[in-house]
């Protein structure tokens, strides 16, 4: 593991959760939670033309799963849901600029997971084995 | 008698740990994760490897030597266990996997064969998952019902409770003797005298006790007692549940197979004595003979020294917590009333953050639930860091790990 994993920007993001809360009228809505520890995150996505118009976010845990989806919702806004169903792992540890280790990895890819529900259950399409095995 | 205490010598423990020598993140390891599973010494590691090498061979039946030697450690290893919890006789030690499964074994015979429709099961609301999961599934099975007693705010169980919830109706009390997250350790013999005098069994959930303090399973006048080997010095795999003779006795059986029979006939079967109807399939030999020598290990430093040990390493910790700002321990404080579990949660920083914090200095804490949802939903926290101590910890350790707690306060207030 990097030797400082909560750099100032992840505890920024944490403490000051870009995107945090309700959207009014949602098309989708999508949560999911890490069985080991009990964190949670749910999406709610606004979308227009194939496109993720707006998107917020709420949830508990820790403020690497936190930071995380919140610094998701900032890169994925006006991006198509192809470019979304195409974002993986790599994409969001570059965001987040740490190795987060084998034991937290699935704190930080709890957000793309749910996001990545969100846009499957949208188009009426089943999850993928590569989403589901993401946490 | 009174036993003579004799300071123990922690450096000269240590040095029996082989892996106590390891570094982790380039710094000493400090384990501080006991009550999830125990280091192991030498001598537990050797004894596994001198099976192996010297005298594997399948148990009871074989009429060879090394068939006759393994069989030979395996049953002294139940005599040392039975003797080390004070059982009145050795076949009332049955080897499970762990104590997990010593209280589905029980659910799962006793209880099926004596829980009906409309009785109750009484446990705790400390219980561990593992005392409380086969007690529901059971009451789903014969339309029970389970119901919790609740704990004051010294996180002591409630007098009133035990004997308010504890019936005629009730047919079986599972209580853990020592919480594996609030360190609390409860009045088993309380509990059995209140259970006996409503005509019910008393099973006790010792995983966090028997390693740490002396425990006497026929003083306690427990019906049952579970626990499991590898937190007390010994190898995964291996666990025990003591159950009274009358009581094994008259018990359905549990797995079906080789070992548990006397006699097997295509109209049907009969079934060894005690402890053997209880054991089917080939054993975890190595992991019986392991913890034999665990149990011998414990025995050479005295139960009431590890106890003792850990009871100063306890006040030390929670002393020096108290001196955190924003710390918050979940667990009595007088260390008379507890085990070396500390379980706690600084400011509002997530477990698990600190849990890698901590990790980074070559500290192992636990951090989550602790497979104890219904206690932790009742204290109405989600998650908890938890530190837990053994014979091998140190008050320096201890510092170095409030040194790190002041480390990550210090990266989250910023």
């Amino acid at each position: 593991m990097s030797s400082d994993i909560y750099k100032d920007i992840i505890l920024d993001y944490y403490r000051n959760p870009r995107n945090f809360g309700d959207l009014q009228d949602p098309d989708v809505r999508a949560k999911d939670s890490n069985p080991l520890c009990g964190d949670i995150i749910e999406m709610q996505l606004k979308i227009h033309d194939g496109r993720v118009e707006d998107l917020r976010f709420k949830g508990k845990g820790c403020a690497i799963s936190q930071a995380s989806a919140s610094m998701l919702t900032e890169t994925v806004k006006g991006k198509t849901l192809d470019e979304i169903k195409a974002f993986g792992k790599s994409d969001v540890l570059n965001l987040l600029g740490i190795d987060p280790g084998p034991t937290r990895i699935k704190c930080a890819l709890l957000g793309l997971k749910v996001l990545k529900l969100g846009v499957y259950g949208y188009l009426g399409q089943a999850i993928t084995e590569e989403v589901r095995q993401l946490v | 008698m009174v036993e003579k205490l004799a300071a123990i010598n922690v450096l000269k423990i240590r040095e029996d740990f082989p892996i106590l020598k390891r570094q982790v993140n380039g710094k000493p390891l400090i384990y501080f994760d006991n009550a999830a599973t125990s280091q192991k010494p030498e001598t537990v590691i050797d004894t596994i490897d001198r099976y192996y090498r010297e005298y594997n061979a399948n148990i009871h039946r074989g009429i060879h030597k090394l068939a006759e030697e393994a069989t030979l450690a395996h049953e002294e290893a139940r005599e040392k266990i039975g003797k080390f919890i004070n059982a009145r006789h050795s076949e009332e030690i049955i080897f499970v996997r762990n104590a997990t499964e010593a209280m589905n074994l029980v659910a799962l015979t006793w209880g099926r064969a004596n829980v009906g429709k409309g009785d109750k099961i009484v446990l705790t609301i400390m219980e561990h998952h593992s005392d409380i999961v086969p007690w529901q599934l059971l009451a789903n099975e014969k339309g029970a019902q389970v119901e919790f007693i609740k704990i004051d705010e010294h996180f002591m169980l409630r007098q009133d409770e035990i004997h308010k919830l504890i019936d005629d109706k009730t047919k079986i009390v599972c209580v853990t003797q020592a919480s594996n997250v609030l360190g609390t350790i409860n009045p088993i013999k309380e509990i059995a005298r209140a259970a006996h005098q409503s005509g019910a069994l008393l099973l006790v959930d010792a995983a966090q006790s028997v390693p740490h303090m002396r425990v006497d399973a026929k003083d306690a006048d427990c019906d049952f007692m579970a626990f499991s080997g590898h937190k007390m010095l010994g190898p995964t795999g291996i666990g025990v549940l003591y159950g009274k003779r009358e009581l094994l006795q008259n018990m359905p059986p549990f797995l079906g197979g080789g070992e548990m029979i006397r006699e097997v006939h295509t109209t049907g079967a009969s079934w060894k004595d005690i402890p053997y109807k209880y054991e089917a399939g080939t054993p975890n030999i190595a992991g019986a003979i392991g913890l034999g020598a665990a149990v011998d290990y414990l025995n050479k430093i005295g139960m009431q020294n590890v106890h003792e040990h850990e009871k100063e390493i306890t006040e030390y910790a929670l002393n020096r917590m108290s001196e955190v700002k924003g710390l918050v321990t979940y667990g009595p404080r007088d260390v008379k009333s507890r085990v070396g579990v500390v379980s706690f949660n600084l400011g509002d920083i997530h477990a698990h953050d600190l849990a890698s914090i901590l990790d980074e200095e070559g500290v192992a804490i636990r951090s989550g639930h602790h497979c104890a949802q219904p206690l932790m939903e009742f204290l109405n926290v989600p998650a908890m860091s938890r530190a837990s101590f053994y014979i091998y910890n140190t008050k320096e350790e201890v510092d170095v790990f409030i040194n790190t707690l002041e480390k990550a306060r210090k990266l989250f207030d910023r």
